[in-house]
């Protein structure tokens, strides 16, 4: 139990530094940015104790809405997305959500693509809605929610395989 | 009162989820105005050692680039002085009406429509709010935010931003502005449909404001249309500044400030 509370902890503080960064100073082809910190809400443990949750999603958005002069964006996409995140797990995981029995290392590789594609996007497209905040300009936010949306797919991808542990 | 609470309790979750979802929706609205979002800005002392600590290691990437600018501004400098023998600028008598604090940028963005800098001089350095920011080649923006030692500055790369400016050669005043496009061109409004422009005119600041003294160079015109009514003149300004490549940053501090705050005061 405790060892999980630090990896918790550990992995906050980790991907807020990672994102401030280098993630937010790639700037890939002028303005592409991987938000590769979702995979903190993405990976949490499922539980029971969703209050803990949600309040942790928003501290993580506000941490880095502090650090990129951002106003309040990155919390409110992280808020939303942490607050309907059991609908997405049943739709992608199915039986296996019903148990409370997800480990995310073991699960398919499809069915996590999946569900990291919809959150993902999700997320983006707040994030971009609240970013360019101006309903004129709704092709923009698309696209750049779609773009960043496959970034950060990909690099959350290579990251959950990088640090999942293979239960045998 | 008591269904009241019970129902509370039971959607605890979506509750919270609301509450935490409008405190952020506030907080995104406040950073739309400006001068509101003083409470979410990343000139505070963690954030501030954390880009500090980063920034000793990724200042050497361009390390040769700012020295070739530093090593062009100086040269600029010293043909001043050669060209004016009977100025000694390290005569101690001398007054300036404006003084310059050398800084460096720790954090800097372009890509969002309100972009801002973080720089690593603070009130410790006396540095306050409304002082102007520039570079050897041009304007960066003005500071918004202070702590103890960091400050934030509100960059020509945001939407909020409006900055006094004038066509060199004609003396027309505008607004420079930003859309939220291209990090290299800016937009100069208000200038009369009457001026004569070309392309490649030099734009530099006015000196109206107590922020920055006149002419300091800003960027070139790079096109222009007239407005919809069409009485006025659209100019895309091209900055002389590359926004994405900023390292050594001046802040300038108008000594004569508390004077001219006197007087405007005393004239209401």
């Amino acid at each position: 139990m405790n060892n999980n509370v630090l990896i918790t902890v550990l992995s906050f503080i980790g991907l807020i530094l990672l994102q401030v960064i280098i993630c937010s100073n790639i700037n890939f082809l002028g303005d592409l940015n991987p938000y590769v910190y979702v995979i903190f809400i993405l990976l949490y443990p499922v539980t029971n104790n969703r209050l803990v949750f949600i309040f942790l999603s928003f501290l993580l958005g506000l941490s880095i809405d502090i650090f990129l002069d951002s106003g309040g964006i990155h919390a409110a996409a992280c808020v939303a997305i942490a607050y309907i995140r059991p609908l997405f797990l049943k739709f992608s995981f199915g039986a296996a959500y019903d148990y409370q029995a997800i480990k995310f290392s073991n699960t398919d590789f499809i069915q996590r693509l999946i569900y990291f594609l919809m959150l993902i996007i999700i997320h983006h497209f707040i994030l971009f809605s609240l970013v360019l905040f101006d309903e004129n300009k709704i092709a923009l936010i698309i696209e750049q929610a779609l773009y960043s949306s496959i970034f950060t797919l990909i690099i959350c991808l290579l990251l959950s395989s990088l640090f999942s542990k293979k239960e045998a | 009162m008591q269904q009241l609470f019970n129902f509370f309790i039971k959607n605890k979750t979506f509750v919270l989820f609301l509450l935490l979802f409008s405190y952020a929706l506030s907080l995104t609205i406040q950073s739309h105005e400006y001068h509101r979002s003083k409470f979410i800005n990343s000139s505070n002392q963690i954030t501030g050692s954390v880009y500090g600590t980063f920034h000793g290691i990724t200042q050497y990437f361009n390390l040769k680039q700012e020295n070739q600018l530093l090593l062009e501004e100086n040269s600029i400098l010293k043909m001043m002085v050669f060209s004016h023998e009977d100025l000694d600028p390290f005569d101690s008598l001398l007054e300036f009406k404006y003084d310059l604090h050398p800084s460096l940028v720790y954090k800097n963005s372009y890509a969002l429509p309100n972009n801002y800098l973080t720089l690593n001089k603070g009130r410790n350095d006396s540095i306050k709010e409304d002082f102007g920011v520039i570079t050897s080649k041009g304007i960066v923006g003005i500071i918004d935010a202070t702590s103890k030692n960091y400050s934030r500055v509100l960059s020509i790369l945001n939407t909020n931003s409006r900055i006094n400016v004038k066509l060199k050669k004609t003396n027309y005043f505008g607004i420079l502005s930003w859309d939220g496009k291209s990090p290299e061109i800016t937009q100069l409004k208000d200038v009369q449909d009457l001026v004569k422009l070309s392309i490649g005119d030099t734009i530099v600041t006015s000196g109206y404001s107590s922020t920055f003294p006149s002419n300091i160079p800003v960027g070139s015109i790079d096109s222009y249309r007239l407005n919809d009514t069409e009485d006025l003149y659209i100019i895309d300004v091209k900055l002389f500044n590359d926004m994405r490549n900023l390292e050594h940053v001046y802040i300038i501090e108008n000594t004569d400030l508390n004077e001219l705050r006197a007087l405007n005061l005393s004239d209401e």
